[in-house]
């Protein structure tokens, strides 16, 4: 009777651990919180109604930056647990178990990889993608929000762990098997990532087909693709690369779970499993994924470089050629994540140099960036520190991946702390600088006020230090034959003081991270200072910045008409104006269906994590009756009629 | 919003979905002869029955083309009937692919047995799950057209379930010729 209504299920799961019980009760404790100030300033409407079953692409923007910063601070504490283990495990266990760091490691790449990196450019690409091609929504407004949805979905299910079960998986990011096999790891945790990652996969592949299509149908009238600013043309490759590689992650994973589930042998060790297919297949996901992780920051920069400097972007077409060589090639490369598997000479030849390839368009752009800057009128606001911050980082670890891309070297350093210093100089010095750069750039356009500058630099140089001071010892570890993922050390090898090197980095790091939140409430707290009443606080060129900030409900009164590449520059030379003649605006309903859809797909992922058969019967149905609903539903968009256009227009000044 | 950009995203989807058959198919190929002792493809596959259950389903999408002509000549019956006699002959199907499954997991040759036959039942299993939403999409459509007659919207879904049915057809050849027709090789 229990095994049919709870599964595998059982009072075991509840918290017992004080890491568990810990994480329960805060995220109870936050929930509480937000709860008690939501009841007393009587917001529970205003929340459900104006954000929650929003489709308009901004709120849905704000709710992904919000998500996104969140599980941001959660993967802070995972590697901040990591690196005080390391700093203190020589010659003792530390203070984590060795089953306990492993899962540690494991959720800190997913939860950096999935929700915060993706979660932060689906944001920004929400926000900003639809004003910069002159565009009011996104092609597929409910996809959006049902794609923020099954993201977030994803997100409570991989802390979900806390609460129900206690262990997560302890494999690593990718859930190598036959590790991840049943044999070797019995119980939920692997389970818990497994469908984690197909919901978030499945909310990620939405978003990405919405915007391709969006990038490819709904631009202004005149904007040729070739006058597109950089930003839509790198979120194009990077959603190229969405819909063509997560459909990968999602039927891997499928397998993967077959094999747990149905004693399958597809990735298992004997009974004529085949385990290199799965390193094969989760890298040809995982190698586009990392390019899906720092195409989107290129265009960033690119935007932020031409601004600051007041000057269009050095070799524009050649910028674009080089965004979609890194696309094409970033196919192709997937082998030289296990050089060591023993494909032979050819083989590990061929993507040892197609890898190298990668290195001329990423030096084309290099160039172009310095010398967008070349007889520029350059102004070093705060996005243009995180630009030059990002430019140093992105040469000293692309030269690092060189360095592993010719398979001899790589043999000397595989798997070693200097991989792992390489993908953070990369994800840290690209990504995350072209978050925090792209933040500072677009907030007045956002919230209608500039950040506090003088915070921001600072928060810059905690960060750029604390990245050396956190990542040099970990190349030099490399080097001294430390391997990654070590609970612990023999004293003798001399790491040590390393480690606890890495580990004063961190905590640098995270005075730059409690700067930037202390930044956002002072810059909020002194808003009135820091208004940005023109719409165009940088001299900005593309066409977001020809709004007012934040932008309308429906972003342009009247669509513009595109003649060049800069318009919104070419629009202030030329002392030409929007015209001021309004029309009727279709405009999509709100709808709840994404979070209801999303609640019963969050319910089949809990169903089949704890294989409760009723759950994961009853979840689908529900799935069914919802879209159903939906797909009978003629009224989806409704019009505002111009005078309401006006009316909003003359009240905004 | 225009249909024309419903139809391109749903040819992006039906791509991205292409993309998950063929990570199913380059799973069989390697697989295929990991059979660990247990009987390979040459020993389980019926050509004829394989065969019948291709005509089946070619014939189904040609009964699907037959719905979506009707609904161009705006006859809500006739699409009805069509897409009715689609849904039979995708249910005979997705029975056909029941039996021999239950039959083969009789023999002993279930996707427990070995690497191959896990990497077939996967293949073809989720051809078949694929098969079961279009059948269910089908109902649901049908009884839209019962209850509400041929609205543009309705329209416009129904050339997209008319797209993925025969795109599941497409997928089916493939099977047909790399599962069963070169196990014979």
């Amino acid at each position: 009777m229990q095994e049919f209504f709870f599964g595998k299920l059982t009072l075991d799961a509840l918290p017992h651990h004080w890491y568990t019980i810990g994480a329960t009760a805060t995220i109870a404790i936050m929930g509480l919180i937000c709860a008690a100030v939501l009841t007393k300033t009587k917001r529970w409407s205003w929340l459900w109604n104006e954000w929650l079953t929003s489709t308009d692409p901004k709120k849905i923007g704000t709710m992904y930056m919000i998500f996104a910063a969140v599980m941001f601070v959660r993967g802070m504490i995972d590697s901040g647990m990591i690196l005080l283990q390391q700093s203190i495990a020589a010659d003792s266990q530390g203070y984590l178990t060795a089953e306990h760091f492993q899962e540690i490691f494991t959720s800190h790449g997913d939860i950096m990889v999935f929700f915060v990196t993706m979660g932060f450019f689906f944001g920004f690409m929400n926000w900003i993608l639809p004003l910069q091609i002159g565009a009011r929504d996104l092609a597929f407004p409910f996809l959006n929000s049902l794609g923020f949805w099954l993201t977030a979905a994803g997100g409570a299910l991989i802390n979900l762990f806390f609460t129900c079960g206690g262990h997560f998986a302890n494999t690593g990011w990718l859930a190598i098997a036959p590790l991840s096999e049943l044999e070797f790891n019995p119980g939920a945790g692997v389970d818990y990532l497994i469908w984690s990652l197909q919901l978030s996969g499945l909310g990620t592949l939405l978003a990405g087909i919405n915007f391709v299509v969006t990038i490819i149908k709904k631009r202004a009238p005149g904007m040729s693709l070739m006058k597109m600013p950089l930003f839509v043309w790198t979120s194009l490759c990077a959603m190229i690369l969405v819909i063509s590689a997560f459909p990968v992650l999602t039927a891997t994973t499928l397998l993967l779970w077959f094999d747990r589930i149905l004693d399958m042998h597809i990735f298992t060790v004997g009974v004529g499993g085949n385990q290199m297919m799965y390193f094969n297949l989760i890298w040809m996901w995982g190698h586009p994924e990392v390019y899906i992780l720092v195409i989107p920051a290129f265009g960033m920069f690119s935007e932020i470089v031409s601004t600051f400097s007041q000057k269009k972007v050095s070799g524009y077409t050649s910028m674009v050629y080089a965004a979609f060589a890194i696309t094409f090639l970033s196919y192709l490369v997937w082998l030289h994540h296990f050089f060591t598997m023993g494909a032979g000479a050819d083989v590990n030849s061929f993507f040892g140099i197609v890898t190298m390839l990668i290195a001329i368009p990423s030096g084309v752009q290099v160039f172009n960036w310095i010398l967008t800057m070349y007889k520029g009128r350059v102004t070093f606001s705060s996005p243009m520190y995180w630009f030059i911050g990002f430019i140093c980082l992105f040469t000293l670890g692309g030269m690092a991946g060189v360095l592993m891309a010719s398979p001899p070297a790589d043999f000397q350093v595989h798997n070693s702390l200097f991989l792992v210093a390489h993908f953070h100089t990369m994800i840290i010095g690209v990504a995350l600088f072209g978050i925090f750069a792209g933040l500072t750039y677009w907030f007045p356009k956002i919230m209608g006020f500039t950040l506090d500058e003088r915070l921001g630099k600072r928060a810059f140089w905690f960060w750029l230090i604390g990245y050396f001071i956190s990542f040099v010892p970990l190349y030099l570890l490399g080097f001294m034959g430390a391997t990654r993922r070590l609970d612990h050390y023999a004293a003798s090898t001399g790491w040590q003081p390393f480690y606890v090197t890495s580990a004063l980095g961190f905590a640098i790091i995270s005075c730059g991270v409690i700067t930037q939140i202390v930044q956002l409430i002072v810059s909020i707290r002194k808003r009135k200072q820091h208004l940005d009443t023109t719409g165009d606080p940088w001299n900005g060129r593309t066409l977001e910045w020809s709004t007012s900030s934040p932008p309308p409900f429906y972003n342009f009164a009247l669509i513009p008409t595109v003649t060049s590449r800069d318009e919104f520059w070419q629009m202030k030379q030329s002392n030409r104006h929007l015209e001021n003649h309004y029309e009727d605006i279709e405009l999509p309903k709100n709808t709840g269906m994404g979070i209801y859809i999303s609640g019963f797909a969050f319910a089949l992922g809990f169903a089949l994590v704890w294989q409760i058969l009723w759950l994961a019967i009853l979840a689908p149905f529900g799935i069914v009756v919802c879209l159903t609903i939906r797909s009978l539903d003629d009224h989806t968009e409704y019009v505002l009629p111009a005078e309401k256009v006006m009316q909003v227009e003359s009240e905004r000044g | 919003m225009s249909d024309d950009i419903k139809v391109f995203g749903f040819w992006i989807y039906l791509m991205t979905d292409l993309v998950i058959f063929a990570v199913l198919f380059a799973t069989y190929a390697v697989l295929r002869d990991s059979t660990f002792g247990g009987p390979s493809g040459n020993d389980l596959f019926d050509m004829p029955f394989a065969f019948a259950e291709t005509i089946i389903l070619l014939t189904s999408s040609f009964t699907c083309s037959l719905a979506t002509l009707s609904v161009y000549r705006a006859k809500k019956n006739s699409v009805i009937f069509w897409f009715a006699a689609t849904f039979a002959l995708g249910a005979a199907f997705l029975f056909l692919e029941f039996s021999e499954f239950s039959k083969f997991i009789r023999m002993g040759a279930g996707p427990q047995r070995s690497g191959f036959l896990s990497s077939f039942f996967s293949l073809v299993g989720i051809h078949g799950l694929h098969i079961s939403i279009g059948l269910l999409w089908m109902v649901i459509s049908m009884f839209s057209i019962w209850l509400r007659g041929l609205l543009a919207p309705t329209v416009s879904k129904i050339f997209r379930l008319a797209l993925y049915w025969h795109f599941l057809d497409v997928v089916w050849i493939f099977i047909f010729t790399a599962v069963y027709g070169m196990s014979r090789l």
